[in-house]
């Protein structure tokens, strides 16, 4: 095994095992010996983290470690983002998340961006307590591929539906996908407010996320779709 | 300080001086959908059969929530409420992030219910307190307030001082008030809890106040829930918090409480210990298989 090979094993373990120390030290070596930091990203660390999106959603993994791996991995994008912007990479999506007006829960979605950013998007976070014409504005201004609602209380779910309204009114509904989630949200739910997706937790939100964008992208450039096949098939049998 | 809280027929006493008292908080359909949809469907079979099992477990109190999504929640609130006042003698504490099923519930209540609850949001505030002044009931004060919690256990405590001055504004005297000092699951941020219980030491220390908390959202997101929730009420206890709403049911979570009142002098000769043991004993015994 040469050593390239050696790091990715490696990069990979230590961020499933949420190592932050190693996983830079790794990501700083990588770069010495002139490996590419696409390879970096794509074959080792976001293998790595969709595995502990595999474990969490097997009820394998816990949510302290899903975040300790994400930290991880943070670490080595701090180092690998601006030479991937140089490259002129793209982020593979983006997406614009808030928790509604009235609600300032915020684990989960926290959770989602992390997870989101760990996959290779951009993420514009709006934080708590977001009113419909911030939603609006940000998704104007950012043109995200997609925008999240997250509530956590029944009192607080029906601005899900205000929101698309919001967007509707804006002329902005047609051009972005819209997910929810939270503790009370049910699939159904979802579906009478007028989202487009209904994500159950974090992991799921980001495959989703994957998948939606990647139909956008095969939208746009129909030689992807068969990657984008390709990389829901392998999500499917983790 | 002692907050003291009525059913028609049954008083209950939340004070450091007194055993700690459990609030049975599985009457809530979130997260539930078997009791979602029951509720529903005004099928209250399930929400008498908690609360039956919750009161044998222990729970001096029921936490009454019947936050359906899309549902009228005054009418369904009142109605759970009635559906418990059938089955079991306790005091209630009427849980709502709905104003109006909080002012329909206390409108039909028989007694001096404790509010679930009002935060230190002022519109919140302006608009919840008068309401529980009206009716003469209790409330439950969460240290939070539009900018969101704060990690700072002196900012809470700042924030529950604001929650206990508006009330005295609106008559509600100061020992109506109990404050939910805030327990965030350890799993997000590992300083969670020392952060819930330094809240609590010191809300005890400069306001003397009653306290509750949602104790089983410290353990969200773990593995073995029962015995960290367990470990924790050990500690909160010793903290200041004299009442929560938490699930009876669990044998881990009613032990602890148990163990840490005879801990910390409120169970006498250890009689409640005993008599608890001595009833599992004879639980066991009856259940026990004949041998073969």
């Amino acid at each position: 095994m040469s050593r390239e090979e050696e790091i990715r094993q490696e990069l990979f373990d230590h961020t499933l095992n949420g190592h932050a120390p190693e996983v830079k030290a790794l990501t700083e070596e990588a770069l010495n010996l002139g490996m590419d930091p696409m390879d970096i990203l794509f074959k080792a660390l976001i293998p790595s983290l969709e595995e502990v999106g595999r474990r969490f959603e097997r009820g394998d993994f816990f949510v302290p470690e899903m975040l300790i791996a994400a930290r991880a991995m943070q670490g080595a994008l701090v180092i690998l983002r601006p030479l991937i912007a140089e490259t002129g990479a793209k982020p593979i999506g983006k997406y614009v998340i808030g928790t509604v007006k009235g609600d300032i829960h915020d684990i989960g979605k926290n959770l989602v961006i992390i997870m989101l950013e760990g996959a290779g998007f951009e993420v514009v976070d709006l934080g708590v307590n977001c009113a419909p014409e911030k939603f609006v504005e940000a998704v104007r201004a950012n043109e995200p591929h997609i925008v999240g609602f997250s509530a956590f209380l029944t009192t607080t779910m029906p601005m899900f539906k205000v929101n698309i309204q919001a967007l509707e009114k804006a002329g902005l509904r047609d051009k972005v996908a819209v997910m929810v989630g939270g503790a009370p949200v049910t699939e159904e739910y979802a579906r009478l407010s007028g989202a487009d997706h209904y994500a159950p937790d974090a992991s799921i939100a980001t495959r989703m996320a994957k998948q939606i964008v990647g139909a956008a992208q095969a939208a746009e450039n129909p030689a992807l779709t068969q990657a984008v096949e390709l990389i829901d098939k392998t999500l499917k049998k983790g | 300080m002692q907050t003291v809280v009525r059913s028609r027929s049954k008083e209950v006493v939340i004070s450091s001086e007194r055993p700690f008292v459990i609030i049975g908080e599985r009457i809530n359909p979130t997260g539930r959908k078997i009791l979602a949809a029951e509720m529903t469907a005004g099928v209250m079979d399930r929400v008498r059969a908690d609360a039956i099992a919750q009161v044998e477990a222990g729970a001096q109190m029921l936490d009454v929530n019947a936050g359906v999504p899309g549902i009228d929640e005054p009418a369904l609130l009142v109605a759970a409420i009635q559906a418990v006042s059938e089955v079991t003698d306790v005091p209630i504490c009427i849980d709502s992030s709905v104003i109006e099923a909080l002012e329909a519930a206390l409108a039909v209540y028989q007694g001096k219910a404790l509010v679930n609850s009002v935060t230190a949001e002022d519109e919140r505030m302006d608009r919840i307190l008068p309401i529980v002044k009206r009716y003469g009931a209790a409330v439950i004060g969460m240290s939070n307030d539009e900018t969101g919690i704060t990690m700072v256990p002196q900012e809470r405590v700042e924030i529950a001082r604001r929650i206990i001055d508006r009330a005295q504004y609106y008559g509600i005297p100061r020992e109506d008030v109990v404050i939910d000092p805030i327990a965030m699951t350890v799993a997000a941020d590992p300083q969670a809890g020392v952060i819930t219980l330094e809240t609590m030491r010191l809300i005890k220390e400069q306001l003397g106040n009653n306290m509750t908390c949602g104790a089983s959202n410290v353990s969200f997101g773990l593995p073995d829930r029962p015995i960290v929730n367990a470990a924790f009420f050990s500690v909160a206890m010793h903290a200041g918090l004299t009442c929560a709403i938490t699930n009876p049911l669990v044998p881990e979570v009613r032990k602890a409480v148990l163990a840490s009142d005879l801990l910390l002098g409120h169970d006498e000769y250890a009689m409640r210990w005993i008599s608890t043991f001595r009833q599992e004993q004879k639980k066991a015994a009856a259940t026990e298989p004949v041998t073969r």
